[in-house]
């Protein structure tokens, strides 16, 4: 018989394989947390990523530029940034309404990644996915070793990027900045702080960190790009932003929650886990994570909720 | 005043009379087909416009045959404007390639008496509810899902195969029922773990599944529709096999997969113009079988021993003559 894996080799495989596919939102919530921090909601990520997604995998595939994988990653930030100036241009310059803009951005990032997928790819494209960086002395541990350090180098560097922007947005004048820009950006101005620029510097890294999360998905997890491969991801990451209440930590606690309860109804359905005799539907079980996800946000009380005051108001001098 | 409403009929006679001489003439077969992918989708669609390729290609060319399509017609509203634009346009068969169309199908085929249409996989072709101009098909998708089975099971060294499925319905379903059916024919010891995805396009949900079913010991994994190709790469880089269907997903990866089988509609495709020249409009249903060799196999470069192949081919000899009754459905 197959099916004998013991519950522990199942939960730590379960949660191991949970920190890979909580990668790309990692990603792409952190950077739309510094996005909203400053007030400006960028709901372009999910055009973002596909755009990412492609680049990354055309730079590293055989059939594109057979470029080192970092280099992909790489590549995928750049167009991820030069998406970003457009949304920051669109946002902060023109003071787009923020909410039609996002949609905007996404809808262009669908149909340009479409494009370059049929034109350059013809339909088709693979890629290896980066290997597992085992770390010396830490990868052997069981249980820990497994589930945390046996990960690929982007999994590690999402992971990082949880405490260093929690240093960045809470330690340093930037941070200040951010912060006082996306709660009061009247007050900001008057003390001196110019309040577009800092709104084009956190919507051009959030775009950046969205490419990123796109090669993560990728070049990353999957080793393919098919049209719309996102399918909806970024709209989670920007969900996963409001459920954290802004806080790199409760986002990345979301992630996961999110990542797990969906790694955890595929084993459902692997080990045909019945009620009563009869196996659970599958659609049933899909429908977990975002049934978990709701649940959350309605029982938990966000008591150090940091909404920004100044969220998708566009700043205007003399005016607000 | 009379002598003008009498011209104006005639006129329009004369134009409708023209207008029908016009249709008549033996200009090229007009088809068009609206897909829920793409026509590289190395799946569902891809099987299809292959098939109206080579129809199109026997016939003579786009002289003789010509072919529009629609690709990524998720959207099932999008998708019945889509054939409505095709109908009003002319062309003489439209097809709807996928089961989700059919509401809309049987909603505009009455305001187009002229034009033939064309669904599946479906069985339906509105014969009961007065249509005259819809063709159905469907594919035996267990009896190829049969065969791989019975090769996954010889294939398998750890006794673990997982089946990466999109939504448990239509020919996802028949094919994932065919292959367990099989699987338990030639490895009894073998389990098979099934999960759905309950998408046919996400892929990343099939990496998901793809990686769990890997982590549970499998070293042979199947599936069906276009999400799997996450899933073919991750068991290639894992030094696995694949089992595919719908289309030929070897040239891709062709030291994974084992064996594809392959959704043939140029019979299908053929017969429908046929028909349609000898004054039928519709209401013929056709099934791929083995038999009727709608069904076919492609193999990759996976190095196969001559008793697995002696083994596949028993199967589809046996399930050819009757021998061998695959079920569709299972008992749960």
């Amino acid at each position: 018989m197959g099916n004998d894996l013991t519950l522990t080799q199942i939960l730590v495989s379960a949660f191991a394989l949970t920190l890979g596919a909580a990668t790309p939102y990692l990603y792409a919530s952190i950077g739309e947390i510094f996005s909203q921090r400053s007030g400006v909601l960028n709901l372009g990520v999910e055009g973002i990523m596909l755009m990412g997604a492609f680049v990354a995998i055309f730079f590293v595939s055989d059939k594109g530029l057979q470029a080192a994988p970092i280099v992909g990653v790489l590549a995928a930030m750049f167009v991820g940034g030069l998406m970003g100036i457009l949304a920051a241009v669109i946002n902060v310059t023109f003071k787009a309404e923020q909410g039609i803009s996002g949609i905007g951005l996404t809808l262009f990032g669908l149909g340009m990644s479409s494009l370059l997928f049929k034109m350059l790819a013809e339909g088709v494209i693979t890629a290896p996915v980066f290997p597992k960086l085992d770390i010396a002395g830490l990868s052997d541990l069981p249980i820990v070793g497994e589930i945390f350090f046996q990960q690929n180098v982007l999994v590690y560097i999402a992971f990082a990027l949880v405490p260093i922007s929690v240093w960045v947005l809470n330690k340093t004048t930037w941070g200040l900045q951010i912060r006082a820009v996306g709660q009061n950006p009247k007050a900001a101005d008057a003390m001196g702080v110019n309040v577009n620029r800092v709104r084009y510097s956190t919507v051009i890294l959030g775009a950046t960190l969205a490419g990123a999360a796109g090669a993560a998905l990728s070049i990353g997890l999957t080793g393919v790009f098919q049209e719309n491969m996102t399918a909806g991801r970024g709209f989670i990451a920007v969900a996963l932003v409001y459920f954290g209440g802004w806080s790199p930590w409760r986002v990345m606690l979301g992630a996961l929650l999110f990542s797990a309860a969906n790694n955890l109804q595929i084993w459902a359905q692997i080990l045909d886990i019945r009620v009563g005799g009869t196996p659970i539907p599958s659609n049933l079980l899909g429908m977990i994570p975002y049934i978990l996800t709701i649940l959350v946000l309605v029982f938990t009380r966000q008591r150090h909720n940091l909404e920004p005051a100044a969220l998708t108001k566009a700043f205007e001098r003399g005016e607000n | 005043m009379k002598r003008k409403v009498l011209l104006i009929a005639l006129l329009s006679l004369a134009l409708m009379a023209f207008g029908g001489f016009a249709s008549a003439q033996d200009g090229p077969v007009r088809v068009a087909i609206v897909m829920p992918s793409t026509i590289t989708d190395l799946s569902w669609s891809q099987a299809i416009y292959s098939g109206l390729v080579a129809v199109q290609t026997e016939m003579g060319g786009e002289s003789a045959m010509e072919i529009a399509y629609s690709e990524n017609m998720f959207d099932v509203t999008a998708a019945a404007q889509a054939l409505r634009d095709y109908a009003e346009d002319g062309y003489d068969i439209v097809i709807a390639h996928g089961t989700q169309y059919g509401t809309s199908l049987f909603e505009l085929a009455p305001d187009y008496p002229d034009t033939s249409f064309a669904w599946g996989t479906a069985t339906d072709t509105g014969t009961e509810a007065g249509l005259e101009n819809i063709f159905a098909y469907e594919a035996a998708a267990e009896e190829g899902g049969y065969i791989n089975g019975v090769m996954a099971g010889l294939m398998t060294k750890s006794n673990v195969i997982g089946v990466v499925g999109p939504v448990k319905a239509g020919d996802a379903l028949l094919y994932i029922n065919g292959f367990i059916q099989g699987v338990a024919a030639s490895n009894p010891d073998a389990t098979v773990n099934v999960t759905y995805t309950n998408s046919f396009s996400e892929v990343a949900a099939g990496t998901d599944a793809a990686n769990a079913h890997i982590a549970a010991g499998a070293d042979v994994l199947t599936g069906s529709s276009q999400m799997v190709v996450g899933a073919i790469q991750l068991i290639q880089d894992e030094g696995g096999y694949w089992f595919g269907t719908q289309s030929d997903q070897s040239a891709q990866w062709p030291a994974t997969v084992v064996a594809s089988q392959v959704y043939d509609w140029t019979a299908v495709i053929r017969d429908i113009i046929a028909q349609r020249a000898n004054g039928v409009k519709g209401g013929v249903a056709y099934n791929l079988t083995l038999e009727n060799g709608g069904l076919k196999f492609a193999f990759g470069d996976v190095e196969i021993s001559p008793a697995l192949l002696i083994a596949a081919g028993e199967a589809a000899k046996g399930i050819e003559s009757g021998e061998i009754e695959v079920l569709t459905e299972l008992p749960e």
